[in-house]
């Protein structure tokens, strides 16, 4: 195991901000801690990175004690916090360097690893950091978390904030990255990118809503989803909340996701709802399930 | 080493590629020193003064005529007794009074020595103290001539006397004054603010993630304000004794080894301020009031220590500052040795360890 | 179409030194429309707005947004848009009583009107339990909501919404997309920029910028259409692909 969490909880003042976690991750594996603003999971890295003391429970990094042993752990991880954290007044390479020297390794020594994403910054390599675009920022950052071979990545929402283009990019270096062995922790808010993990925990409010691969999550999902569309989609979302036997309604992209209460719902009736409350267009089909779907089901039986 | 040369490298880079540095760094020690210096030894123009001769005769007369023929002085008014002077201080029309004691002329001849009074609003002592050396130049001038032809020679001694102010500072106290809070600014503040420049970026999350352990990044980030603070110090001295011809009277390894000394008080200072703000503003704030102030106002500098009120006297006593300028004024000026100065050193040494020790306690390797 | 232009935009450009942050673009957003605005990190997108809001002038090119022109008349634009952004959104140290207060009164709504207004939002977003809380202390989404509604309060034709939902719970994020609708039904103009794709589908008409450019402009449907792709996002990617 690459990293074991047991029964982590920390609270800040009367805030509890993460709620008895317990997952592991094994070697190698890419592993997602999906969730909004809130839920914990900058606090949950930071503990692990060794920066904040848990009040209860504990949890080891590449098999050392955050506690006992953080000395240990800070030698072995590398960590890119949520904010941007890079010298913004040091070029590219300045900034690689700087963190070269003080993991006690150079730029040479592991340009392997990092050369795939540095060839796309090298021609740069001389801008400061704060005139990159999100995207060059990024990369930088990932190269100076990796630039000492760190057994254990923790990547803290890396593609917030970041366009469509650049996240996808993103993710495929991180593919990249496990194929060499380096186990990585990574949390975003972004439900789709979900799918991209190996194993993930969605996390809601500092506790685990479920933890496992991608596929079984929404495998294991039960219920079933309606594609619901109709011209007059303002309309059609308040209909729908009205209708007797509705589980629950949430906009998804271009259509309605619609549950329905009974198992044995038969979407004609329904269609034949929305025609006498004058919609047109009319179209219901079933739903693939997504990640996001299961996110929403789990946070509202919580609630 | 490579590491910590490495990490050094890095915050020249941020020192001089910020231009508010940059200013603060070499900028201010230079406009300082000069706005000090002209200000406080400027030569005097046409201060206006009084005349009190109670002798009257052709040697005051003569005295009188060469000052008022000099550039520096006006002879607004002649006054005819001593009940007058308070009150013409007190409007504020003249900054000093000459006064001639009876029968002077007689006196140079007979006892081969008269008397002459110099009265001086103190008020700001720095002119006073210029106002009396150019008097007792003039007169000092006037005897030489006086004295080209006679044998044995006359002698007229000066009284001072200061209204207001009698322990006149010395006018040299604004070279220790502004080195001080020099010192303070470059090594107290910029460390503290440098350092929580980098907990305000994240940056220090980072540092905290890596194998560095807490000194290295202290030390690191000292490193290049002690260097620096030692080039302000020696910008400051050459510009003193060069400039305004300050003397160093001591020995200048005692006093590299003081000023030394010093830097590393101040940052010391700068590195606990560093870990109880979390904000470059708090910081800033911080060291304004709680070092800056204290350096202008309680260290002797500007304010006289002994003419402050009891409780602040005794405050005084915690501030650094003003040990080193008691420090610095006693090599400079009196050629003080350690033996002399050691109680001093001391004092400064235990406030530094005690910094440290506090910084060191207060020192996160976490977040919180 | 013969619809009512609430925003009309032509041959819009800013220049920076001798970077052209927007080159000419031209759009017209029509009355009651949820229009979105979407392009890659530094496409020029938060410039083009800051124009449309009258807090930056154009370089070159005209723009009216609601009946004013922005370079002579950027007064009369603010007055008659709101505008909600990510980053500022409301005071953290005040409450939310005293936010919406000093917000309509900076709208120069009058003191009982605000007194209206408050009751009014208070209870459609069921705060009534923490009005009287800092908003600092409130969870985002309903941070945001409230920023929503803040925007609302001097009831603006047209409200700007920049990137309103980073962050946000997906179930919150849906009820913000509901208010949006809501608004848009009552004939409220929204001009909404998202990182979400998901959402760019939501809106009834989106525009891409690359490099200072609208690169595309129709409705969700019919670009997916024109690009033979199942979704905005890989619209978005084939668009977007080869910048930086």
């Amino acid at each position: 195991m690459s990293i074991q969490v047991q029964n982590i909880s920390k609270s800040y003042q009367n805030n509890l901000a993460v709620d008895s976690i317990t997952f592991e991750v094994k070697e190698g594996e890419l592993f997602g801690l999906i969730g909004p603003d809130g839920a914990g999971k900058t606090t949950l890295f930071r503990i692990l990175t060794t920066l904040l003391l848990a009040n209860e429970g504990n949890a080891t990094v590449a098999g050392f004690d955050v506690v006992k042993d953080y000395k240990s752990i800070r030698k072995e991880v590398g960590y890119m916090p949520g904010k941007f954290s890079l010298y913004q007044d040091l070029t590219i390479e300045e900034n690689l360097n700087f963190f070269a020297t003080i993991f006690g390794t150079t730029l040479e020594e592991n340009y392997e690893l990092i050369k795939e994403i540095y060839v796309q910054i090298e021609p740069f390599k001389n801008r400061r950091a704060g005139k990159l675009s999100g995207g060059m920022k990024q990369k930088l950052a990932l190269c100076c978390a990796l630039i000492h071979k760190p057994k254990v990545l923790f990547l803290d929402e890396p593609t917030t904030g970041v366009d469509p283009v650049s996240r996808k990019e993103f993710w495929e270096m991180l593919k990249r990255l496990q194929q060499k062995g380096i186990t990585i922790l990574v949390s975003t808010p972004y439900m789709d990118e979900a799918a991209l993990c190996d194993r993930i925990a969605l996390i809601q409010k500092g506790s685990i809503l479920k933890i496992d691969s991608p596929q079984k999550i929404i495998d294991d999902y039960e219920k079933t989803i309606y594609d619901v569309q109709a011209k007059n989609t303002y309309q059609l979302i308040e209909d729908l909340k009205n209708y007797s036997t509705q589980y629950s309604v949430f906009a998804f992209g271009e259509y309605i996701h619609y549950i329905d209460k009974k198992t044995d719902f038969n979407p004609m009736e329904l269609e034949k709802y929305l025609q006498e409350n004058g919609h047109q267009d009319i179209v219901i089909k079933i739903s693939k399930t997504t990640i996001e779907d299961v996110f929403m089901d789990l946070t509202n039986l919580k609630q | 080493m490579k590491r910590f040369i490495g990490f050094v490298t890095k915050e020249f880079y941020h020192i001089f590629r910020d231009k508010r540095s940059m200013f603060i760094l070499f900028g201010m020690p230079i406009a300082q020193i000069m706005l000090f210096g002209f200000a406080i030894t400027n030569e005097i123009n046409n201060v206006n003064i009084a005349i009190l001769d109670h002798s009257k005769d052709t040697e005051t007369q003569k005295i009188i005529n060469k000052i008022s023929a000099s550039p520096y002085f006006h002879i607004e008014q002649e006054i005819s007794s001593e009940t007058q002077i308070e009150s013409i201080f007190k409007k504020g029309k003249v900054k000093a009074v000459l006064v001639f004691q009876n029968h002077f002329i007689k006196d140079l001849q007979t006892k081969k020595q008269a008397k002459v009074q110099v009265i001086t609003d103190a008020t700001d002592p720095n002119i006073a103290n210029t106002i009396t050396n150019y008097i007792n130049a003039i007169l000092q001038n006037h005897l030489q001539e006086v004295n080209r032809n006679n044998l044995p020679t006359y002698q007229i001694q000066t009284q001072t006397q200061l209204y207001y102010n009698p322990e006149l500072k010395s006018v040299f106290t604004f070279v220790p004054g502004v080195m001080t809070v020099i010192l303070m600014l470059v090594s107290a503040m910029m460390t503290s603010i440098s350092i929580t420049r980098e907990k305000e970026l994240g940056t220090m999350e980072v540092l905290l993630v890596s194998p560095l352990n807490p000194l290295q990044v202290i030390l690191g980030k000292v490193f290049p304000y002690i260097f620096l603070s030692v080039i302000n110090a020696i910008v400051i001295l050459t510009l003193g004794v060069f400039v305004f011809g300050m003397p160093i009277q001591g020995s200048l390894f005692l006093l590299a080894f003081e000023s030394i000394l010093f830097i590393i008080t101040a940052l010391s200072l700068g590195i606990l301020i560093s870990t109880v703000s979390d904000s470059q503003q708090t910081a800033m704030m911080l060291s304004l009031m709680g070092l800056m102030l204290p350096v202008i106002i309680l260290s002797g500098f500007i304010f006289p220590i002994s003419s402050m009120p009891l409780p602040l006297q005794i405050i005084s006593n915690i501030i650094p500052a003003k040990w080193f300028i008691i420090i610095i004024k006693a090599i400079m000026l009196k050629g003080a040795s350690i033996q002399i100065i050691w109680k001093e050193t001391l004092i400064l040494i235990g406030m530094t360890v005690f910094f440290i020790g506090l910084s060191i306690k207060k020192y996160k390797i976490r977040l919180e | 179409m013969n619809q009512e232009k609430i925003i009309s935009v032509k041959n819009l450009s800013k220049v920076f030194g001798d970077f052209t942050a927007v080159n000419k673009i031209s759009f017209e957003v029509n009355k009651g429309e949820i229009f979105g605005f979407l392009g890659a990190n530094g496409a020029g997108k938060t410039t083009a707005m800051k124009m449309l809001i009258g807090i930056s002038k154009p370089s070159s090119g005209e723009a009216t947004v609601a009946g004013f022109d922005v370079k002579t008349n950027s007064e009369m634009v603010k007055k008659s848009i709101g505008y909600m952004s990510q980053k500022f959104s409301m005071y953290d140290d005040l409450t939310i009583k005293e936010n919406i207060t000093f917000f309509g009164g900076i709208y120069g709504l009058s003191k009982t009107q605000i007194k209206e207004k408050t009751k009014q939002l208070i209870q459609k977003l069921q705060l009534e339990t923490v009005a009287d809380k800092l908003v600092g202390s409130l969870p985002l989404g309903w941070k945001q909501k409230l920023a929503f509604s803040v925007a609302l309060l001097h009831e603006p034709k047209i409200v700007f919404l920049d990137e309103p939902t980073g962050g946000v719970d997906p179930i919150t994020r849906r009820q913000f997309w509901e208010m949006i609708y809501a608004e848009a039904h009552k004939g409220t103009t929204l001009f909404v920029t998202t990182h979400y794709m998901d959402e760019a589908e939501y809106c009834d008409r989106v525009s891409i910028m690359v490099e200072g450019h609208i690169e595309a402009l129709d409705t969700p449907a019919n670009l997916k259409k024109q690009y033979n792709v199942d979704s905005m996002n890989e619209v978005f990617l084939k668009l977007a692909r080869n910048i930086e």
